[in-house]
């Protein structure tokens, strides 16, 4: 077998692995060496994690058991600094040596680094890869204010990113518009405009000449004298061609590693793809181009006939919320050019396309950018425009992006590269039905991610009657399988599954013995199918439940008891009063959930504290029934209609310890005052004259989202029917983890209301939630009874030496 | 500089359950062993290396790594090492069964 050796585990890189396993899977033996400790993740989402969208687990491409099912060498951490052409092998800085008979150089690009006086000092930082990352967030947590060099793409993505963080940010610009590459002056300010609604502070016109403070950057120096304070400084003007290691080889650079149409370099068998190789004195900085030329290089290197590579026209947009742009092509008029423009002030809309010989050389939205796509295609196919109309000028909000009138030739996926044609042509040859599928299969979607909506629309079309929606979305639970939680359902209802083990065991999960994430979900799907027949594992729940207190970033627990409906008397009072006294509690606190929490508990004192309390667990840690806040309602308060104490305590009575996709919190107010803010709670009560109002799926943590009524009822009785069955229906068909504001928004509460209206669905919800509810004992109580408990969970074996 | 390799005593074998932690205090180290399902048995610094630390005795473990607790971190048993995307490592001890003892060896 061929020897291939990449040096690089970067985004252009790996994907042209990938091309060459699909089209030679046996032909090369193949070693990689990435200089950074990750394998190969997506670049474009540092943004998205700056922003708090997602986290540094979900940006992974490629995770380490796809280098090993596909039999590639890694070394991840390891650079390579020397490339011997002449004895084709690669030296790394461990010193470690390997023959190559093709080498392929993809070492991306570096941050580009003002080379001003204070450049190195602590706290200054590109914006490249995790560990800057990494960095920002760190200092965020810490310090104040940031400074962001660069108000093009990646510049505002890091400061918006850094607002997020909570950072007060001003953005340093050289020139007098923002992205002034990719926008006009009229797209420029729009811009500018919404991004200083959203906090951001502009210095523009300012060059930086120096960087201030003592090792740790302070402030920055302009040119005209002025100065701005700064806690962290992130450089975002530009990015540099990884060309060191080639260079110093011998290799042909010129601002990146030279290549021709094929990717090669001016040494036989090596060649260069990615932002660090030059095509036709252009370096591109996105990832449709690179991908591109992955796909030349990969025929080229397996020996078949291919296409050359000729360039590329890129079109980008910009990442942060609030802003629709997009821009393509040349932007600027040169006599010769024709513009066509829509220009809608009030509304920030903002259109022009501008042409050269009727055929569009240039594309600026901002507002708007329905219609990008299908400019995008005119304009890389070199249309012929005369006699079509290029704004639809009336309700242009349905204009465009309509899955079922697109021509098949129209880029869906930009960065890959994918057509519409591809995408429904691989679902209907491969029978695809979910996004995850066609992502698979066709790549669409899986660099920045905004073609997914309409890749899903696109799924929807071509399905026609056999599209199901809900399962469409299905993603896998997790890294350790394939299968989604409907899949994961139904095969333990058809094959009879009863343990954790079991489960992972018959339906092959790789990794054998699961992980934090499938664990804690297929114990819970268990317990929910099998109502009281379940024997629950413990060792498989998340550290919380596991231990039935709250786990704090010392090591250390809380313990917050029941006090149902929030309310106490003075005899429970003292005995958390001793309780702290004794243990010597460090904290204690009201919590938000109308009870008293005790905090920096050691674990070995647990059952000795729930011992002298008690009193039953107000699972403050669980997913399960965590609080009913009430009013003082009808029984004190001049404007209750309604015994809202009353009604909190028999709710929290029946469902306490009942376990749930999320944690479930109630709140129950006498008149619409809601002094105990059930319209923000999973499900809340709110009593009028003759009955009560029952709202659902609130939320007031960190999607903020008003209750919707579900109905209004008479009864007590009503109440607890409607309750149970709601609760339930939530039970069985969320997902793990799946809070009921976030499962409500994807199943419909119009759906909902139609499952609860049939009396029979609810009769039976009710009979299987009462069933469930039979199998709970109270947990602390439990612990202390049970020595085998106490010794696994809440003993600490001190060891003395020398005796 | 004198070196002295300790071998202590800390646990019997039988007494540390499957898949679970034990945590241990030898003077002011935190200990925590975990026996896994092939009946190794690892010893681990009881201190997560994430930056804000944390505990890792109660983490759930899964094949020859513990997932700390308090960040989720995947930390490898047998060689400390914290799994990608993170980084870290926490300090391993060799570990030496004899009859029904476990002994730590601190160095
Ligand atoms: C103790 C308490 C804060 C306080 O001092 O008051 C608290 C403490 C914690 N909350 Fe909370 N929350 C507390 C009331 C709330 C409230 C207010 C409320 O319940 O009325 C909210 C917003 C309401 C809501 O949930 O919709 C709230 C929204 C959250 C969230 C965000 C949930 C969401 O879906 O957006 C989390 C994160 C999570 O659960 O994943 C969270 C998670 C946490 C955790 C468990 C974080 C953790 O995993 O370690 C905190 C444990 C601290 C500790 O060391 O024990 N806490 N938390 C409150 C306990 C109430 C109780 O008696 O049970
Ligand atoms: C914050 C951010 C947002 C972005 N947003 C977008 C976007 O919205 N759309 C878009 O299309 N593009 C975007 N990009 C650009 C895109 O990520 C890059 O174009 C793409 O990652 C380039 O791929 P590459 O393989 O050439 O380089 P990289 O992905 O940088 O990979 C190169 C790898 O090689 C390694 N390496 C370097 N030298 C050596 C050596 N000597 N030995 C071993 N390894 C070495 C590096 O450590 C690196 O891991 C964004 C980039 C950033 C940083
Ligand atoms: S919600 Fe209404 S009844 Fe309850 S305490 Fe407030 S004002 Fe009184
Ligand atoms: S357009 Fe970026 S992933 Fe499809």
């Amino acid at each position: 077998m061929k020897k291939l050796v990449m040096i690089g585990n970067g985004m252009a890189g790996v994907r042209t692995i990938e091309e060459i396993l699909k089209l030679a899977p046996e032909q090369f033996e193949i070693t990689i060496f990435g200089q950074e400790p990750h394998p190969n993740y997506n670049r474009i989402k540092l943004s998205n994690i700056l922003q708090g969208d997602t986290s540094f687990d979900e940006i992974i491409i490629n995770p380490l058991d796809w280098y090993k099912e596909n039999n590639i060498q890694l070394f991840t951490g390891e650079a390579i600094v020397k490339i011997d052409v002449e004895g084709k092998r690669v030296i790394s800085d461990q010193g470690r040596e390997v023959d190559f008979d093709e080498l392929i150089i993809a070492t991306g690009s570096n941050s580009f680094i003002l080379p001003i006086p204070g450049a190195e000092k602590i706290g200054v930082t590109g914006f490249r890869d995790i560990h800057d990352c990494e960095m920002m967030i760190k200092s965020a947590e810490q310090y104040k204010k940031a400074v962001v060099i660069g108000g093009g793409l990646l510049g505002l993505e890091a400061a918006r990113g850094l607002l997020n963080l909570g950072m007060k940010v001003d953005v340093v610009h050289l020139m007098p518009n923002l992205m002034e590459r990719q926008l006009d002056s009229i797209a420029s300010s729009l811009l500018k405009a919404e991004l200083e609604s959203q906090g951001m502070n502009f210095l523009m016109e300012k060059e930086t000449v120096e960087i201030l403070g003592g090792e740790r950057v302070t402030g920055l120096r302009f040119k005209d004298g002025s100065e701005v304070e700064a806690d962290l400084v992130v450089m975002a003007i530009g990015i540099k061609s990884n060309t060191k290691a080639a260079k110093s080889s011998g290799i042909y650079v010129n601002r990146g590693i030279v290549v021709n149409d094929f990717m090669e370099t001016s040494v036989p068998s090596v060649y260069a793809v990615g932002e660090c190789a030059e095509h036709r004195e252009i370096v591109y900085g996105l990832v449709a181009p690179l991908y591109e030329q992955g796909k030349v290089l990969a025929n080229r290197i397996c020996g078949l006939t291919a296409e050359p590579y000729t360039g590329s026209v890129t079109g980008t947009q910009l990442k942060v919320a609030g802003v629709d742009l997009f821009s393509a092509g040349e932007i600027f008029d040169d006599g010769q050019t024709k513009s066509i423009m829509v220009y809608n002030e009030f509304e920030g809309i903002y259109k022009r396309v501008l042409t050269r010989n009727n055929r569009i050389v240039g594309i600026v939205m901002y507002g708007d950018t329905k219609e990008s796509t299908k400019l995008f295609r005119m304009l890389t196919k070199k249309e012929d425009i005369t006699g079509t109309s290029i704004f639809q000028t009336e309700c242009s909000a349905e204009s465009g992006g309509d899955a079922a009138s697109m021509p098949n030739d129209e880029l869906v996926c930009g960065c890959n590269g994918v057509t519409k044609g591809a995408i429904v042509e691989a679902i209907k040859t491969q029978g695809l039905t979910t996004l995850d599928q066609v992502s698979h299969c066709t790549n669409a979607g899986r660099s920045c991610g905004r073609c997914k909506p309409m890749v899903s629309q696109i799924l929807a079309h071509t399905l026609g009657d056999q599209f199901d929606a809900a399962a469409s979305q299905k993603t896998s639970i997790c890294g350790c399988t394939t299968i989604s939680r409907e899949e994961l359902v139904e095969e333990i209802k058809a094959k009879g599954l009863t343990s954790v083990k079991e489960v992972m065991n018959v339906l092959e999960w790789n990794n054998e013995e699961g992980c934090t994430k499938c664990r804690p979900a297929i114990n819970y799907y268990l317990g929910m199918i099998y109502m009281d027949e379940y024997k629950d594992e413990r060792d498989s729940r998340l550290v919380n439940e596991k231990m039935h207190a709250n786990i704090q970033k010392d090591g250390t627990y809380s313990v917050v008891p029941r006090m149902y409906g929030g309310v106490t008397t003075a005899a429970d009072l003292k005995k958390i009063a001793e309780v702290a006294e004794k243990y010597n509690i460090p904290l204690v606190k009201l919590t938000g959930g109308q009870r008293i929490g005790l905090f920096g508990v050691k674990k070995e004192d647990l059952p000795g504290m729930w011992e002298e309390l008690d009193m039953p667990s107000g699972y403050a840690y669980g997913k399960t029934l965590r609080t009913v806040k009430t009013c003082v309602g009808a029984q004190y308060c001049r404007y209750g209609t309604q015994d809202s104490m009353a009604l909190g305590i028999e709710l929290e009575k029946k469902f306490e310890r009942l376990d749930t996709p999320h944690k479930v919190k109630m709140g129950v107010s006498a008149c619409p005052r809601n002094c105990s803010e059930a319209g923000i709670k999973d499900i809340g009560f709110v009593g009028i004259d003759g009955g009560w109002e029952i709202y659902v799926a609130g939320n007031g943590g960190v999607d903020l989202r008003p209750g919707d009524l579900l109905c209004t009822v008479k009864t007590t009785e009503e109440v607890m029917e409607v309750t149970g069955a709601y609760l339930q229906y939530y039970r069985e068909t969320a997902n793990y983890l799946e809070r009921t504001s976030k499962w409500v928004e994807r199943v419909g509460l119009e759906h909902v209301r139609e499952v609860l209206a049939n009396e029979e669905t609810r009769k039976a919800l009710n009979e299987r939630m009462d069933k469930t509810l039979k199998k709970y004992s109270e947990p602390w109580n439990e612990a202390i009874q049970s020595e085998e408990i106490k010794d696994k969970y809440y003993t600490k074996h001190t060891v003395k030496v020398g005796e | 500089m004198l070196q002295t390799i300790t071998r202590i005593p800390v646990a019997h074998y039988s007494n540390v359950k499957m898949r679970s932690g034990y945590s241990i205090k030898i003077d002011n180290k935190e200990i925590a062993l975990f026996k896994l399902t092939n009946g190794k048995v690892y010893a681990i610094e009881n201190r997560s290396p994430h930056p804000k630390g944390g505990v890792l005795s109660e983490g759930l473990i899964s094949g020859e790594y513990v997932y700390c607790p308090v960040y989720d971190w995947k930390i490898s048993l047998a060689d400390g090492k914290v799994q990608s995307p993170d980084v870290g490592q926490v300090r391993t001890f060799k570990v030496e069964l004899e009859n029904d003892i476990i002994f730590i060896i601190l160095e």
